[in-house]
């Protein structure tokens, strides 16, 4: 391939592909706000999920009667399908 | 992509995710990060999309950012790669071509028939776009775009000799697929 075809084919590409502007004609920051407030919501629900101050909020007997039910279903687990049948 | 009009502070406060310094280096490298993707995808919309989506992966990788290296560098870098992982998973347009290119050269009357004329741009396009897309893309910054292989190089950040070799293949790809088309064409 010399050079001379190679030029041939590049001004061949240039007349058939549609000619573009490589300048950006409008600001894309609001763009770029609107994907960073996209992502926070999901992170902040989480966050706020398992923050100190949310784990802080449960009562201490909502505590407790969880651990009794982890501690139940572990030692009879054949009544998991009678605790999902009243859920 | 140089550093010139942002302190150097700016890329280390950016480095320790403050958003005032990413806002700073986004206005300031926007252009320049669309103006390499356009040239690759050769789609305004799509290249403002990626634009975009390479300032999220600055903006989540901002604490592996090295702030005494090339902040345009490692931007055109992420843009590169997310603009080539746009092309592969891109369909080839089966849509026609538009009657005559805006910036296309004119040509005598009489020369070529308006009908043959088009169908030889549909057939370079698409033959074009049938290219690999490592191939696609030299061959458009390359040929179209006339970048320098140097600059090439650095963008897709593989050495000059692989830029010409890509160019090479390509030529001969599209010569293999046209045949004689330039006779055509002329």
């Amino acid at each position: 391939m010399n050079e001379p075809e190679e030029k041939k084919l590049a001004e061949l590409l240039k007349k058939s592909l549609t000619p573009l502007s490589p300048e950006l004609n409008r600001d894309l920051w609001p763009r770029m706000l609107r994907r960073l407030d996209e992502q926070h919501p999901a992170r902040s629900w989480i966050a706020a999920l398992v923050s100190p101050a949310a784990i802080a909020s449960v009562p201490w007997f909502d505590w407790a009667m969880l651990a009794a039910l982890v501690v139940g279903l572990c030692l009879f687990p054949r009544s998991i399908p009678i605790w999902l049948y009243h859920f | 992509m140089e550093q010139i009009g942002q302190p150097p502070q700016v890329f280390e406060q950016f480095a320790a995710g403050d958003p005032g310094a990413f806002e700073q280096l986004f206005r300031q490298f926007q252009g320049e990060v669309y103006g390499w993707i356009v040239r690759i995808v050769r789609d305004p919309a799509a290249a403002e999309d990626l634009t975009v989506e390479t300032f999220w992966r600055i903006h989540c990788a901002h604490a592996r950012f090295d702030a005494s290296r090339s902040f345009g560098a490692w931007a055109r870098k992420i843009a590169t790669n997310i603009a080539l992982d746009y092309l592969k998973r891109a369909r080839i347009p089966e849509s026609p071509l538009d009657d005559d290119p805006p910036g296309a050269a004119p040509t005598a009357p009489g020369t070529v028939d308006p009908a043959m004329r088009r169908e030889v741009r549909e057939r370079v396009h698409l033959a074009f776009r049938q290219l690999p897309v490592r191939l696609r893309v030299v061959a458009t910054l390359a040929l179209v775009e006339e970048c320098p292989h140097a600059e090439i190089a650095a963008g897709l950040n593989i050495s000059t000799t692989a830029v010409k070799s890509r160019v090479f293949r390509a030529v001969q790809i599209l010569r293999k697929k046209l045949g004689n088309l330039d006779e055509t064409y002329e």
